[in-house]
């Protein structure tokens, strides 16, 4: 047993409803009991869809158990059948009815109906989400292109004479984390290229669309968890080669083109003329990104993509990289390596939470769950890869791939840290006469002075006793001279703040009563090690 | 007091349409969402699946980061391969969790489906497991699997739990006891309000900390502040409480109606309409506000919590709104005696559900409002129906005079949101 709060990822029969929601024609009964309708509104909810999910559960209860669950579910089978009129059928079981084995493959195969079934062995105690939708997502394909596979040795008949080059793009579900805008991206990287596009699966395909999987050159994988194993079936079975660079920032966004120009036998061509991260990355206001230190967790896909944008893009530091896809480890370990990094491969959150706080990250890229224990941890973060909450599936364009892509990771990765130097400087402005709370803002007018550097210049400066932050908790009384004083205040009033404290915090440490203009040097050249 | 009976009224003995089919409801685990909230010592484990935690997740929503007191111990494969080892790989999961919570005093192990259907004995875990722990931690066992309970009946069985626990009334003292998870803004104008009509001593189950759970015996008497609790009472009875039949606390009629039952067995009726005048007035001002906009409307109710009746009924005579279908995933025809002689006698009342013909027929009638689960609402309004989502009811403070208001806005704001958008 394993004690779980949170869980990255779902049971595998919500990777099966993630693929036949994503399909059109394609209707799932799956042997469930009451209550394990809930994922409905994952669906209906967080990716806001104006339909149902083409799901019917055959929702036993107790009372059923001893009598006819199977009659149950052959019921549930005819009748969704009737009703929706799919043109494939998927049929398994969800966890509670794997434990009473019922063996819907066998009980939807005797009803004899006319359209292909496809049982799915989804176990669920051993297997997670992402895994039931790279399974159900290969049952599907073959089911559908198998009856179409080459005979052995036949080999690919050669491209018609002067027909372009054409490709399947693969991977993008419902509930996936802005695969909608990803796969609009793409498109306009294979098009710009001059490649057709085929078959766009499983999001908004048919069974009868998988069956002309074949018929393209080659793949393109968007998404290795969910297309990587369909995709080997289809290299096996119809000789296709696919592509391994996942676009996602300017640099993979390059080399994938490179790969799939190669694939397809043709030049080529990256329009970049709307690609805008590489020179906001350069542009000086971005200097301060440099060195920053970033903790990366999510699937592997978006976790090792992100982890080469923020090193080789933004400038960052990579200190720590993991993701929760055990299948990946391989790929997860390489690609931590090259950061100098251990990879952290785990489904435990709290062994996430505990690194990130371990590590003091000042940027956290991570899922919904990192987003959460950075804001406890009070580190900024952006969201990099599933799982997410509703405010993921935005309205507006957003996609990670691609070009715009690009320009959409760098603006939500540093939008947070500009947050973060915003908060920074309002903290130090609290201190300081102009900002603090009491003062009245200069266009209204200043009818009471406020704030102590506003009083005549001519006062005698030692700072009243009451005024110094220490004094209040017993320290010893500090005093600064008027040159000093004076001095500090050459300081720009946003670090000003700072200074005084840390002048302040030096000469207490030291023992030193009277502040003086070397004491004030002395201190800067202390904290500016 | 407006106790006038409604012209027409009357469902006592309506024919009810009862359905089988696929059920889109939650299963009792999501109770847990509100009663780790209310219960403040208590902690929740689920002995289930991944499933199960992906629901508690799913339903507990950004509320799972804040140090929540529930959490699922995830059965695998090594636990199927024998029912001994399961025993034992409990037993160091709650010793781990306890280890890290010290601030628990009261640990229910939740059964789920997946632990029903293996026979996994959780209370004899739970007795285990509390000889082990006692005194600082008491643990108690109940089932929240969705074969055995839908929604809200988690929370009959986690309080049907707690009533063996309860301490024995010393001799017959009269006492009133309020059963039902209540807001606490809820409970205490309760308070006041039983305090004007001299109706005490007044006790709440569940409690606020487990340590403090209220007496029982011959002299109590209980009143039911929601319709989903068969099996409490039945516990309840056990122990020599008494029932008091009632309405439920929704709307001014319900909660007049509530508070009257009480003030009736305790002989102070006639203090009723004095005690009540100020927070009634209030409440029916602010609700004739808000009929103006859902008088002569109608509305669907597809089941939920089992709060479908009631809610119908206020909906019905406070706010003159047309009833249609009103599903209920279970009727309790006892405790809801007085709600269904109460209803309009035009309503057609379903227990059960078959979801696609339910669809079916909501979709020919054509409501100007369907109260649904939040995997119909965005589909059904996407076909042009106005919906409000219903598990909102169980999670917002709605009982008595001063939630009237909030309540009957609720169903008004749907349909003020559908006239504001013009795109």
């Amino acid at each position: 047993m394993q004690l779980a709060l949170w869980t990255y990822e779902g049971p595998p029969h919500i990777g099966a409803m993630r693929i036949a929601t994503a399909m059109q024609g394609v209707h799932y009964v799956l042997h469930a009991p009451q209550g394990d309708t809930y994922a409905d509104l994952l669906f209906t909810m967080i990716e806001r869809r104006d339909r149902r999910p083409p799901v019917t559960y055959t929702t036993f209860q107790a009372r059923d158990l001893g009598g006819d669950t199977a009659g149950l579910f052959r019921d549930a089978v005819l009748e969704a059948h009737e009703r929706f009129r799919p043109q494939a059928m998927l049929v398994g079981s969800s966890c509670t009815a794997e434990l009473i084995q019922d063996d819907p493959g066998g009980l939807a195969k005797t009803l004899g109906l006319p359209i292909p079934v496809v049982p799915l062995e989804l176990p669920a105690y051993q297997r997670k989400e992402n895994w039931g939708a790279a399974e159900t997502f290969y049952q599907l394909v073959r089911a559908c292109a198998g009856p179409h596979v080459p005979k052995p040795g036949t080999g690919r008949a050669p491209r018609a004479e002067g027909r372009a080059p054409s490709c399947n793009i693969l991977g993008a579900t419902a509930l996936g984390f802005r695969h909608r805008d990803d796969l609009l991206e793409v498109r306009k990287l294979l098009l710009a290229l001059g490649v057709e596009i085929r078959v766009v699966a499983p999001w908004g395909a048919t069974p009868a669309d998988l069956a002309q999987l074949g018929e393209a050159d080659f793949n393109v994988v968007l998404y290795p968890e969910i297309a990587g194993q369909a995709a080997a079936w289809l290299r096996r079975s119809f000789g296709q080669p696919a592509t391994t660079v996942v676009p996602i920032g300017t640099g993979a966004t390059r080399d994938f083109v490179q790969e799939v120009a190669r694939l397809a036998g043709l030049p080529a061509t990256l329009a970049e003329e709307a690609l805008r991260a590489p020179w906001y990355a350069r542009s000086v206001d971005s200097t301060y990104l440099t060195g920053k230190r970033v903790f990366i967790f999510g699937d592997a896909t978006h976790a090792i993509a992100a982890a080469r944008v923020a090193a080789e893009e933004m400038g960052f530091e990579v200190v720590g990289l993991g993701s929760y896809s055990r299948e990946f480890g391989r790929e997860m370990r390489a690609a931590a390596a090259l950061h100098g990094v251990e990879a952290l491969i785990t489904d435990d959150y709290l062994e996430v939470e505990a690194r990130i706080a371990a590590l003091q990250p000042e940027l956290v890229l991570g899922t919904q769950m990192e987003r959460h224990v950075a804001k406890r941890l009070g580190i900024p973060c952006a969201v990099i890869s599933a799982p997410v909450h509703v405010q993921d599936f935005p309205a507006r364009h957003s996609p990670q791939m691609g070009i715009e892509g690009a320009n959409v990771l760098f603006d939500s990765w540093v939008h947070p840290l500009m947050m973060g130097l915003e908060e920074h400087l309002l903290g130090m402005f609290r201190e300081d006469f102009e900002f603090n709370d009491a003062a009245q803002p200069s266009h209204l007018g200043a009818p009471s002075q406020s704030g102590r550097e506003a009083a005549p210049a001519a006062q005698p400066m030692p700072v009243p006793a009451a005024e110094t932050p220490h004094s209040a908790a017993g320290a010893p009384l500090l005093a600064w001279v008027p040159d000093a004083e004076k001095e500090l205040r050459k300081i720009p009033f946003f670090v000003r703040g700072k200074a005084r404290r840390n002048t302040e915090k030096f000469a207490q440490e030291r023992g030193i009563g009277t502040i003086t203009v070397e004491t004030l040097y002395d201190a800067k050249a202390h904290f500016s090690r | 007091m407006s106790l006038a009976p409604a012209p027409a009224a009357g469902c006592a003995d309506a024919p009810v349409l009862r359905e089988r089919g696929q059920r889109e409801v939650f299963c009792g685990l999501t109770g847990i969402v509100w009663l780790h909230r209310k219960i403040q010592d208590a902690f929740f484990l689920v002995v289930g699946s991944r499933t199960c935690a992906h629901l508690l997740q799913s339903a507990a929503g950004v509320m799972i980061f804040a140090e929540p007191r529930f959490a699922t111990a995830i059965i695998d494969e090594r636990d199927l391969a024998g029912l001994a080892d399961c025993n034992a790989e409990l037993d160091r999961v709650v010793t781990r969790l306890l280890e890290r919570r010290p601030d628990i005093k009261l640990l229910f192990l939740v059964g789920s489906c997946p632990s029903e259907v293996i026979k996994l004995d959780l209370s004899r875990a739970a007795q285990r497991l509390s000889a082990r722990f006692m005194p600082e931690v008491r643990v108690l066992n109940y089932s929240g699997s969705g074969i055995e309970t839908t929604f809200t009946q988690g929370e009959d069985a986690c309080l049907a739990a707690l009533v063996p626990e309860m301490p024995a009334e010393p001799g017959a003292a009269r006492s009133l006891l309020v059963v039902g998870a209540l807001a606490e803004v809820v409970e205490d104008q309760f308070l006041r309000l039983f305090a004007a009509l001299g109706v005490g001593p007044v006790r709440f189950l569940p409690a606020r900390r487990a340590a403090e759970l209220p007496a029982v015996g011959p002299g109590t008497r209980f009143l039911l502040a929601q319709p989903f609790l068969g099996d409490t009472a039945r516990a309840l009875e056990a122990r020599g409480a008494v029932r008091i039949p009632a309405p439920f606390p929704l709307g001014v009629e319900g909660t007049m109606a509530w508070l009257g039952a009480a003030a009736q067995v305790w002989g102070t009726a006639h203090r009723l309409a004095e005690a009540t005048a100020a927070p009634a007035g209030r409440a029916r001002a602010a609700l004739a506000r808000i009929r103006e906009s859902l008088d002569g409307r109608s509305i669907f109710f597809f089941p939920d919590s089992q709060l479908e009746i009631p809610l119908a009924r206020f909906l019905a005579r406070e706010l003159g709104m047309r009833l249609t279908e009103v599903g209920t995933p279970y009727l309790h025809r006892a405790h809801l005696a007085e709600e269904l002689a109460m209803l309009p006698g035009n309503a057609t009342l379903s227990e059960g559900q078959h979801v696609e013909r339910q669809l079916d027929r909501c979709r020919a009638l054509r409501p100007d409002l369907t109260v649904c689960g939040l995997g119909l609402a965005n589909p059904l309004e996407a076909e042009g129906l106005a919906t409000k989502w219903s598990i909102e009811l169980v999670f917002t403070p709605i009982q008595g005079f001063d939630q009237a208001a909030d309540l009957a806005g609720l169903f008004a704001r749907p349909l003020a949101r559908r006239a504001r958008l013009k795109v």
